[in-house]
């Protein structure tokens, strides 16, 4: 081997309150390669990253940027050093326009001070020509799709002509030919000898991107493989430490199943137009969609969160009224958002007070004093019941691992009690592992009875959870399917039915 | 079955509360901490300073504050502010005079006429910031002005006395517990009484939940409209008992003074380690740090420093009280 590695970490190591969060992890990151970094929610890819990106100080350990020892110590010296992150989560600021918050303090001035908009347009326009992106540079941030605001993250992190590019879960909002406009991107970066970390869920991508994988495992280094060399069911297996089953379908429902939920004609005055469907007793129904369905949009009407202009939704056969989050609450509706730290958590509140904040007027005497023994008890129950990895009781729920804030906000609606849950994307951001287990609880929460509602995006996971598919486009139920009827192919088939209305006869 | 389940729930739980304890208590810890400093220091300062009449003197002065103090750390740990509790408690003194003077209610009543108008200004507050959706800093401020606005139209900008209304001084002057003026009692009473309220009632958990993500408290099913208008006319509650406490300490309604007791109230609740962002705080944090502002202004002025220097010194206090608070969080952070 001739020139060194672009990036080499020997021996990291880092410690926070109660978690050694890495333990002596060495990565090595070549020129020009694609390096996937993989393993559990909370194996540490996002901590080391952090600490390559200067988010955190290592305890231990020394980085080797291009054979020369480094010290990281904030994000502007990585930067400076080359090194660009794209990070899970957006930073950008909705109220600026794309070039503006590509070239954001690095913008070029007149007279000293004014902001040259001409001048930051045009680079925008240069670099988007370059990646080969249509945007145009003047749209606001916020007027922006998600995914086009992840473009404009990953505009903006190669604007900075990086030696070192990390992606941390790029495609986790993406479409499929965003995707492809994505790995297009990355090809021709690896082509200039850019060095890129791929931090990713999607198992399937690896195979098709990435040059080496490096699996991550409660904050050790498992493995370093080759990816033309390696099975991804291999990797999974060392990422969980654990062989994973293959293919299920669910059995079909046994029996006649009541229906619990039904909705009838919901428009609203954005994207829904007449949708009608069923939820039945011990029933998973899963909606499928390409993004912008309107399958959230179902979900929040559902969960009073928003209102319908039109349309009924009939509770065991009574018609309700659903007007308020306060009103589903009532009626045992519960709604899982696929935004966890917006819509489901406190996120500085601990676990005991999240697990209890729906229910918490049943352990309330009649001064409204609220049984503190009691609500510790239920929350141990449920913390105990859905395997909620948390020290205590008292742990801040922001330091737990997405799955399990996914299973604390679970835990939330079945402490209430709720009898038709609706999942939104229930395993989005969540490692493998967990995933599994988060499939283990839908299957037992439909075994006990419960009426659920799984938005998925991901068609395999669909086709493993659920009894019946209703397939969604443009705001319309094109679609639904029986599991034993459906395939990828055609619940894709009923998904891009733009224009045809009809539904399915 | 039922008791053995409970019992050991409570141990599994005992031990990680009782370490956790120092830790999360940490900011009053400190606060309390310098209390006793700040009180160390003037008694050695002057020997005025540590005896019971000048102790009870500073506890008479920070009743009113204290009173004031306690809604609105209420009202910032749901993400709020209420600007409207000065000028609200001078309104709410003048209704008092308004009903017991003009009006000549019986003692009683007059007082609870006071108290639940100030509860009325502070549900107007809850209604336009929840219901209206106004932010709580503009509709508190124009509640603010019109309270103020209102006290001197009404009392036609000249002080109402109570000379005619017996026992209404003993309000605050007398002693129900010997030694203790009324004044201070009632500020213990309050502070026990919202301390429970915040810490083991339903309407305090919401509280918190509120400043921590109003919209997943939403989601949760939890009317949070009506949450928020019970918090802020609690907030105008602890305003109309100020408004009676005050007007009986001077014995009379004065329709000038009040404005400004609004930012020493906040002050004291973030001295006291509540956070102006929501979803933190304490009661007796807040009680802590309007007794640090109460005994730096009576050690100030017993040291002969002019007043002046008073407010600049109440200022520094609360850059260091904050920046300690946001040193311990990044300590804690990392």
């Amino acid at each position: 081997m001739t020139a060194p590695p672009v990036l080499a970490l020997d021996g990291i190591s880092k410690r926070f309150p109660g978690v050694q969060a890495l333990s002596d992890v060495d990565f090595e990151l070549r020129r020009g390669e694609v390096h996937a970094l993989v393993g559990e929610n909370g194996a540490g890819k996002s901590t080391l990253m952090k600490i390559v990106s200067g988010i955190y100080p290592a305890d231990r350990g020394t980085i080797r940027l291009d054979g020369e020892p480094v010290d990281i110590d904030g994000p502007l010296t990585a930067q400076r050093l080359g090194i660009s992150t794209i990070h899970q989560e957006l930073f950008l600021m909705p109220d600026l326009t794309v070039a503006e918050n590509i070239f954001i303090g690095r913008e070029r001035r007149r007279l000293g001070l004014l902001v040259d908009d001409r001048d930051l347009n045009r680079r925008a326009g240069e670099l988007f020509e370059r990646l080969g992106i249509s945007l145009d540079p003047r749209t606001k941030v916020g007027d922006l799709t998600v995914a086009q605001q992840q473009v404009v993250e990953i505009a903006k992190a190669l604007s900075f002509d990086a030696r070192v590019l990390i992606m941390d879960e790029p495609t986790a909002a993406l479409t499929e030919s965003e995707t492809e406009v994505l790995f297009g991107l990355i090809a021709g970066l690896k082509a200039r000898g850019t060095g890129i970390v791929y931090i990713s869920h999607r198992m399937e991508e690896l195979g098709r991107i990435a040059d080496r994988i490096t699996v991550l495992r409660d904050g050790r280094c498992i493995a370093t493989l080759e990816t033309a060399e390696t099975e991804l069911r291999e990797v999974i297996s060392l990422m969980v430490g654990r062989r994973i089953e293959g293919e299920a379908r669910p059995r079909p429902p046994s029996g006649d199943r009541r229906v619990v939920l039904r909705a009838e004609g919901i428009s609203t005055k954005g994207l829904l137009r007449d949708v009608s469907f069923e939820l039945r007793e011990g029933e998973i129904v899963g909606f499928a969609g390409l993004m912008g369905a309107g399958r959230t949009e179902v979900a929040r009407v559902l969960c009073g969160a928003d209102r319908a202009e039109s349309g009924r939704i009939y509770l065991r056969g009574e018609p309700v009224e659903i007007r308020s989050p306060a009103d589903a609450a009532r009626l045992r509706i519960g709604y899982l958002s696929e935004d966890r730290k917006r819509y489901g958590l406190l996120l500085d509140q601990d676990v005991g007070f999240n697990v209890t904040l729906s229910s918490l007027t049943s352990y309330v005497n009649a001064l409204g004093l609220v049984r503190d023994s009691q609500v510790r008890e239920a929350a141990q129950t449920y913390v105990d019941a859905l395997r909620i990895k948390t020290p205590s009781l008292r742990q801040r729920t922001s330091n737990l691992s997405g799955g399990n804030q996914q299973k604390i906000v679970l835990a939330k609606w079945l402490a209430k009690d709720c009898d038709v849950l609706i999942f939104d994307e229930p395993t989005r951001g969540i490692d493998v592992g967990t995933k599994e287990e988060i499939y283990a609880l839908l299957n037992d929460l439909a075994a006990a009875g419960k009426a659920i509602m799984m938005i998925s995006s991901e068609l395999p996971e669909v086709l493993r959870m659920a009894h019946r598919i209703v397939v969604m486009c443009e705001g319309r139920v094109t679609g639904v399917l029986d599991n034993a009827d459906a395939d990828q192919e055609t619940i894709m088939e009923y998904a891009t039915r733009a224009g045809d209305h009809g539904g399915i006869r | 079955m039922t008791e053995t389940k409970a019992v050991s729930a409570q141990e599994r739980a005992l031990p990680r509360l009782s370490g956790g304890l120092l830790r999360r208590q940490l900011q009053q810890v400190l606060a309390f901490a310098s209390l006793i400093v700040v009180m160390a220091f003037f008694s050695l300062a002057s020997p005025n300073f540590l005896t019971w009449s000048n102790i009870t003197g500073i506890l008479l002065s920070t009743a009113v504050i204290g009173i004031l103090a306690l809604g609105t750390t209420f009202v910032i740990i749901t993400g709020g502010i209420d600007l409207s509790v000065g000028t609200g408690m001078t309104l709410a003194s003048v209704m008092t005079a308004t009903f017991l003077v003009t009006w000549g209610w019986p003692l009683t009543l007059g007082v609870a006429g006071g108290i639940a108008f100030g509860a009325l200004m502070g549900f107007v507050n809850g209604f336009n910031v929840a219901v209206l959706k106004i932010p709580p800093f503009i509709a508190t401020l124009a509640m603010m002005l019109i309270a103020q606005g209102l006290a001197l139209v009404i009392s036609g900008t000249a002080p109402i006395y109570f000379n005619d209304v017996p026992g209404f001084t003993a309000i605050s002057g007398g002693s129900l517990v010997p030694g203790v003026p009324n004044a201070v009692l009632i500020l213990f009473v309050l502070t026990a009484l919202a301390a429970v309220v915040l810490s083991k009632s339903i309407l305090g958990r919401y509280t918190f939940a509120l400043g921590s993500n109003e919209e997943a408290t939403r989601i949760s099913g939890i009317d949070v409209a009506k949450w928020k208008i019970v918090i802020y006319t609690l907030a105008g509650a602890f305003t109309g008992i100020a408004g009676v406490v005050l007007a009986a300490r001077l014995n009379s309604a004065q329709p000038a003074l009040g404005l400004g007791y609004e930012l020493q109230a906040i002050a004291a609740v973030v001295i006291g380690g509540t956070s102006l962002q929501g979803g933190k705080g304490s009661i007796v944090g807040t009680i802590i740090g309007a007794l640090i502002m109460g005994v730096l202004v009576n050690g100030l002025r017993i040291m002969s420093i002019p007043q002046e220097w008073q407010t600049v010194v109440i200022g520094i206090v609360i850059l260091v009280a904050v920046y300690t608070d946001i040193l311990r969080r990044q300590a804690r952070a990392s």
